[in-house]
């Protein structure tokens, strides 16, 4: 392991990884190092106001405290699963903060801070995981595409529409996310083909939170991730995920370089998954405790406290304000959700079809006579 | 106006009207533009409507597929095609967890107007992979809608009818009768796409076929006419949705029913057909209703696929066991 300067620090190869056969890890784009000392990149400049840092560490708050209050519904029995984005708020938060208007993104299943970013609603989000619907946000108005829950599907999606602002001469980009275990995935190498041999406009963001579920990260790759971009023929980049302010220089860079015709970028955004896979699952049988304390001490968030604090940006008063907002988005999540309606039964047969066929009308007609024929039969 | 068309000829006619009449419409495959496609399906339309719009894909079925969702997503129409029928199953994935459910998963917002246009079938001495039947597992996916064409007018009106559709549609095209003859007049109105069509009246017993045996069909019911017997040939040409009432009509009428088609019969679209005829024409039923298909066997070696094939044989076979009942 090696240290590039005395301010920057680098994070450790991947956690149990050390293998000899292996490559030395790379140094990480950071700007903000878990201490909160501000730092500079050669290559990644990026000039944040104060009002921008601040909204910013409200970001990171927010989602955070929206994330422990879904977890903790789900585990009230008002959702029927989880996936928490616990220690990747900054990651998330970075590259949302990173889209223009006009640009699109196209998440996994875990990306609620990007969602946030776009203004998509929280309860839009739980209703997926309530099993109210697929996810009840308008993709089209948010700019924010549904979720994808088929493991790197979501990439080549993000590459053809990309393709279509090539063609409407559009200068916007395509933001294509993708876990470390979605690499593995024959559809996100064939989209980083694509993108290649067209020179889409998309960037391709990987939270390389260290696991897909169970698995470690060395059993999908023998090169650190940033490094297969060189093969497909466009840079690949790794940035500290835990550090908003990186995150979002180089995702900003990347998209610029999209939008300007220079085709893609693969982000690699070193982080980790503090929580379960989804609130199905237990950590404790995979992964040692000691790593886990060891990334809290690069929590996304108390740098930026730190900072803020430190530089003189923000007060307790501020603060406090950021914490009493988090109750209250906590307790408006809580109330929406407990009191979410059931879709009307209905809702399973009307949007199968632009245009519905016969045969499934009569199937939604004979539903509809079989259940009205319980009415007033006390079922 | 009235031509002489081949069913590739005809094919390749409609999609040039489909891109003349729509700017969004995006041809995207393998080979499809400088080649013109291996069966010349596409042929001069790169040249006429350039690179963009008659995209020479990598060589990857999923990412054809998955790149046609999202320039669907940006409002674009794209026409793929897939080289083989054993060579959609890469693009599997694509077609049945996102292609199929994304319009419903999105409550209508992302409509998906995509045709996969697919050669189907057997009967070109063609070796594996290259011979298959796999319209089923389509008709069997929610959010898909199936077309199978046997003649010229149907590919030169269905083509384009199905690209202005707004949902998605896996196209079948018969291709050894690519190169099947008839007149076509390119200035009719055309009927509906999701039609089946009465394409030979008769009395005795009514047989159903699509795509390449709907001809196998016919020409069984004009051996079977030289026997004395009245065969009334349907061609469905809609798998999915399946329309049914012509069907329902005949059979009332007949009595008898026989299902026609290369696929393997078990769980084939015989099958579905057979149970709904059988629901809704019981008391007019005089014999069980019959499937003619490729046997439950990998699609064999050239040399034994006219052993594998339903013929004219096979067909007139399964209506002499109905007569007999």
């Amino acid at each position: 392991m090696s240290v590039s300067s005395a301010t920057t620090e680098v994070v450790d190869p991947v956690p149990g990884a050390a293998a000899p056969h292996l490559p030395a890890q790379p140094d990480l784009v950071q700007l903000l190092t878990p201490e909160g000392e501000r730092v500079e990149h050669p290559d990644y400049a990026i000039d944040v106001s104060a009002e921008e840092l601040r909204d910013l560490y409200r970001d990171l708050v927010l989602v955070r405290r929206w994330d422990v209050e879904a977890t903790a519904l789900q585990r009230q029995g008002e959702l029927g699963i989880w996936a928490s984005l616990l220690g990747q708020e900054a990651a998330q938060i970075g590259a949302g903060r990173a889209l223009a208007d006009g640009d699109v993104a196209f998440p996994t299943y875990r990306e609620h801070g990007v969602a946030w970013t776009r203004g998509v609603d929280p309860l839009h989000v739980i209703s997926l995981f309530r099993g109210v619907d697929n996810g009840g946000w308008d993709p089209v108005a948010t700019a924010f595409n549904l979720y994808t829950v088929v493991i790197g599907a979501q990439c080549l999606h993000a590459t053809g529409y990309a393709m279509g602002l090539q063609r409407d001469g559009a200068e916007s980009a395509a933001l294509a996310f993708l876990g470390d275990g979605a690499t593995s995935q024959g559809e996100v190498n064939e989209a980083m083909i694509w993108a290649a041999s067209f020179s889409a406009p998309v960037v391709f963001f990987c939270q390389n939170n260290q696991y897909a579920i169970s698995v470690p990260l060395e059993r999908q790759t023998r090169v650190p991730l940033y490094q297969r971009a060189a093969g497909f023929g466009f840079p690949g980049v790794r940035v500290d995920g835990n550090d908003v302010l990186a995150v979002l220089a180089v995702t900003r860079a990347a998209l610029a370089a999209a939008r300007e015709g220079q085709g893609p970028t693969f982000i690699e955004a070193f982080t980790y998954r503090m929580g379960a896979h989804t609130t199905s699952d237990d950590p404790t049988r995979y992964r040692l405790a000691s790593e886990l304390e060891e990334w809290k001490l690069r929590d996304p968030i108390a740098r930026v406290k730190a900072y803020l604090s430190r530089s003189g940006v923000a007060d307790a008063a501020f603060f406090d304000a950021v914490e009493a907002e988090a109750d209250e988005l906590a307790k408006r999540i809580r109330t929406g959700t407990v009191e979410m309606p059931d879709p009307p039964g209905t809702a399973m047969f009307d949007q199968v079809y632009a245009e519905q066929t016969p045969p499934l009308a009569a199937q939604q007609a004979e539903f509809e006579a079989y259940q009205a024929s319980f009415e007033g039969s006390g079922h | 106006m009235a031509e002489t068309l081949t069913i590739g000829k005809a094919l390749n006619l409609g999609l040039r009207r489909a891109m003349e009449d729509d700017a969004k419409v995006v041809l995207m495959g393998e080979d499809i533009g400088r080649l013109g496609g291996v069966f010349r399906i596409t042929d001069g339309l790169q040249k006429d409507f350039g690179e963009d719009r008659v995209v020479d894909t990598p060589l990857a079925e999923a990412g054809i597929l998955g790149t046609a969702v999202g320039l669907a997503m940006r409002g674009y129409r794209p026409v793929c095609e897939i080289q083989f029928d054993g060579f959609v199953f890469p693009a599997y994935n694509q077609i049945v967890t996102q292609v199929a459910k994304i319009h419903a998963r999105s409550r209508g917002r992302l409509p998906m107007p995509i045709v996969i246009r697919i050669p189907f079938g057997g009967g070109i001495g063609a070796v594996e992979h290259h011979s298959e039947s796999p319209e089923a597992y389509f008709a069997h996916t929610p959010g898909l809608k199936v077309v199978a064409v046997s003649n010229p007018v149907d590919a030169y009106w269905g083509i384009q009818q199905a690209v202005a559709h707004p949902d998605p549609i896996v196209f079948l095209e018969p291709k050894r009768r690519y190169w099947e003859k008839a007149e076509v007049d390119t200035g009719a109105t055309p009927g509906p796409l999701f039609a089946s069509r009465v394409v030979r009246g008769g009395d005795d017993v009514t047989v159903l076929a699509y795509g390449p045996m709907v001809k196998t069909a016919l020409q069984a019911a004009e051996a079977a006419a030289e026997e004395g017997r009245s065969v009334e040939v349907v061609d469905l040409r809609t798998i999915s949705p399946l329309d049914l009432e012509p069907v329902f009509d005949s059979v009332r009428r007949t009595g008898r029913c026989v299902v026609v088609h290369e696929a393997p019969v078990t769980l084939g679209l015989g099958a579905e057909i057979a149970a709904r005829v059988t629901e809704t024409c019981f008391h007019s039923l005089e014999a069980p209703v019959l499937r003619v298909g490729g046997y439950d066997t990998p699609y064999p070696p050239s040399k034994l696929e006219e052993e594998y094939l339903p013929d004219l044989d096979r067909v007139l076979d399964a209506v002499d066991r109905v007569m007999g009942f």
